[in-house]
């Protein structure tokens, strides 16, 4: 009899529990568009943050809703976007290939040395202490903070202390460009190929004592590419990106010291080619 | 006084380690005055908060302790003309933290006799305390201990906030470092008539001169100059680093913890450093406000170890070529003390307000060690005077996520380095935790600024 009436109870708690579960199943439901599982599902995963949102998630919930273009996604590239965007019928947006670039061209083969770091190997720690032990202070300190921090493996040390950025791999995600302590990285369109490889805000011999790929901001690029495209700035030509158009390999002849470079596609192909 | 009296009145905070001293090598050297040189080099930016704003040009006389840079702000510096003689140029020179900071380069007028310009007698007992507070923050004064925070702010009470003690910091816990000694033992009365007129302005009850009983002569000294009607008592100290930190101070000798997060005037104290005093005592004596300070030059790799008064401004390899130079095997040469003190990687950097000593190592004291992996003997969390777990923090920081050391109270580490001191597995500690308060810090200002737009 007890046996009967222990299931018997059992069974009934358990029905009415059911129904508490049914009723609260229908009464709080929440509605989640099934099509933010499709397009996450889509998308690459690496959840880095490189399109502005807190990660995978949450980029395809606001890609669903329609406040960010499925392009903004770095990562996946274009056939990501492009299948996103056929899937919920919007425009892929149209977002071109970024890749970080490397403002500094002073590996230690043409940069000076003030003093030898023999402190914790971090960029970060030696420009805490001191700067870093290049002569110039805007340069590189080659300590390969950038190639621990990149996500992709895109980054990787050239034996002379730069890091060299595999076009490639590098998915414009600005994680290479918070952590460097000299802010020397700066995410670029791949179509832009005139680029100043350093950011040393000294002039003349002053800068050229120090490193002698620095700018000397002797002006002949700005002299000789079309006009408005360069502008001297803080004894740096910058490039007015709105006139990208007009950009020619002619700014980069006359530079005495090779510090404004033109770039195909990929930066410092010599050493790109001997890693 | 017996032996076992002098211990039970020694104060200490708890945790901490014993570095050698090596005080020696310039206790008893008295304060020598360092010729002029040529050329000096003033940064606008050589406090805490923001730079200083030029107030002459280039081709300017200036006279040996005139106005040349005003203060940007409330938290910023006034600056003077440490030397007499014509601006040379503004522009962007080397600086001690190794960046190029834009700077006024004085050179010397060689016939001139190097007076101090306006020289007068402040009457303290005359003025307010408002009048009082106006005077030291034109001239310029900020924390001579090292961390060169403006002066005036730290004496400003906050509106609802009591200063209801004054400590002096004497401990001198880094290693190498006699400033503050010497200082106690020969400008006694100056160090007096600033804690005067600092008490006058704070409304203070009591003064206590905190000092590391390494320096008997200097406690038994003041212990007999201290006039009877001036609320002001000698507390000797345990010497131990980091006894001269201002949180582990107030402990010592109040038994008063400053909140997590708050500053010293939250637990009604004010904290100064004895150079800071001296400072203030000659402003009120002479008028002369900060254009020179003492600077201890010693180490193994300096041939005449020194206690030197020294213009702000002089560079230098100037003020090493005054002491001999420097030994062959010198290594390493350090702004501050050993502990805490930042390695230079340029020889023309000048002397700043918050240069406290110029330490040369050799060899035998800096050698790259090897990290390795932790043991987990707690070393560090037995030595770290803020109560955290250096060790945890670390492995934390090695993996780089710094968000999880916040929980761990990364913001309370006074980056005294006592953890990567006593660390028998050579892990670059206190480094790493810099690295990650810098990230952190940049983090939040990007998301405030992101927050703004």
């Amino acid at each position: 009899m007890e046996t009967i009436t222990a299931i018997g109870f059992i069974f009934g708690l358990s029905v009415v529990l059911a129904l508490v579960l049914a009723v609260a199943n229908a009464k709080l439901k929440v509605f989640e568009d099934p099509r933010i599982d499709a397009v996450e599902e889509a998308l690459p995963g690496a959840n880095c943050g490189a399109c502005g949102a807190a990660g995978c998630r949450s980029f395809a919930d606001s890609v669903v809703k329609g406040e960010i273009e499925p392009s903004r996604c770095t990562v996946g590239g274009t056939a990501t976007a492009e299948f996103i965007a056929n899937y919920l019928g919007i425009d892929a947006g149209s977002a071109e290939k970024k890749v970080a670039r490397l403002l500094c061209a002073g590996g230690s083969d043409v940069a000076s040395q003030a003093a030898a770091y023999e402190g914790f190997s971090s960029c970060r720690s030696a420009a805490a202490v001191t700067g870093g032990p290049k002569g110039c202070a805007f340069g590189c300190i080659g300590l390969s903070d950038c190639e621990e921090v990149c996500g992709f493996g895109a980054i990787q040390m050239a034996p002379n202390g730069l890091p060299v950025v595999d076009v490639s791999k590098c998915t414009a995600c600005g994680d290479c460009v918070t952590v460097c302590p000299k802010k020397l990285f700066e995410i670029m369109p791949l179509s832009r190929h005139l680029i100043v490889q350093c950011k040393s805000l000294l002039a003349g011999e002053e800068a050229e004592a120090l490193c002698s790929v620095a700018c000397t901001a002797c002006g002949r690029c700005v002299a000789d590419a079309p006009t408005g495209l360069l502008e001297m700035k803080n004894n740096l030509p910058a490039l007015d990106i709105k006139k990208l158009d007009l950009q020619t390999s002619i700014a980069t002849f006359r530079c005495p010291t090779s510090a404004i470079v033109w770039i195909e596609a990929q930066q410092f192909p010599e050493l790109y080619d001997d890693l | 006084m017996s032996a076992s009296a002098m211990i039970e009145k020694v104060k200490t905070f708890r945790h901490g380690i014993h570095p050698a001293e090596f005080k020696d090598y310039t206790k008893n050297l008295p304060i020598e005055r360092i010729p002029f040189t040529n050329e000096y080099v003033l940064p606008l930016s050589q406090h805490l908060g923001g730079p200083s704003r030029a107030v002459v040009k280039p081709g300017d006389k200036v006279y040996r302790g005139q106005l040349i840079a005003e203060a940007s702000g409330f938290v910023s510096a006034t600056l003077h003309a440490s030397v007499t003689g014509k601006v040379k140029a503004i522009e962007s020179r080397n600086h001690p933290s190794g960046n190029l900071v834009k700077s006024i380069i004085i050179e010397r007028d060689p016939y001139s006799p190097q007076t101090l310009h306006n020289e007068r007698k402040i009457d303290w007992e005359k003025i307010s305390p408002k009048e009082a507070l106006r005077e030291i923050q034109m001239g310029g004064f900020v924390g001579l201990g090292g961390a060169a925070f403006p002066t005036h702010v730290k004496l400003a009470v906050p509106p609802g906030k009591k200063a209801r003690f004054f400590i002096i910091n004497a401990a001198e816990c880094e290693p190498y470092l006699t400033t503050d000694h010497r200082m106690m033992l020969e400008q006694a009365d100056s160090m007096l008539l600033g804690i005067r007129i600092s008490m006058k302005i704070l409304g203070a009850e009591k003064a206590y001169i905190g000092i590391e009983t390494n320096k008997p002569d200097a406690i038994e000294y003041l212990r007999q100059v201290i006039p009877s009607d001036m609320a002001c008592e000698v507390a000797p100290v345990q010497t131990k680093y980091p006894q001269g930190a201002e949180k582990m101070l107030i402990t010592a000798i109040l038994k008063r913890d400053v909140p997590s997060g708050k500053l010293p005037i939250d637990a009604e104290v004010v904290v100064h450093n004895v150079g800071t005093l001296v400072g203030i005592g000659d402003l009120f004596k002479h008028g002369k406000p900060l254009i020179e300070r003492v600077v201890t030059i010693t180490g193994p790799g300096i041939h005449r170890p020194a206690n030197l008064m020294i213009p702000l401004g002089m560079k230098l390899n100037q003020v090493l070529d005054y002491c001999g130079g420097l030994k062959e095997n010198t290594r390493q040469l350090l702004f501050g003390g050993p502990m805490m003190g930042a390695p230079q990687s340029f020889l023309d950097v000048p002397i700043m307000k918050g240069t406290s000593g110029i330490v040369a190592l050799t060899d035998k004291e800096v050698f790259p060690r090897k990290e390795r992996a932790c043991i987990r003997c707690s070393r560090c969390i037995d030595a770290c005077p803020v109560f955290l777990n250096p060790s945890r923090l670390g492995s934390f920081a090695r993996v780089k996520r710094y968000e999880e050391m916040m929980d761990f109270h990364l913001m309370d580490c006074i980056e005294c380095a006592s953890c990567s001191y006593v660390c028998p597995s050579s892990i670059p500690l206190v480094q790493r935790f810099r690295v990650a308060k810098g990230m952190l810090r940049e983090k939040q200002a990007r998301e405030r600024a992101g927050k703004k737009s």
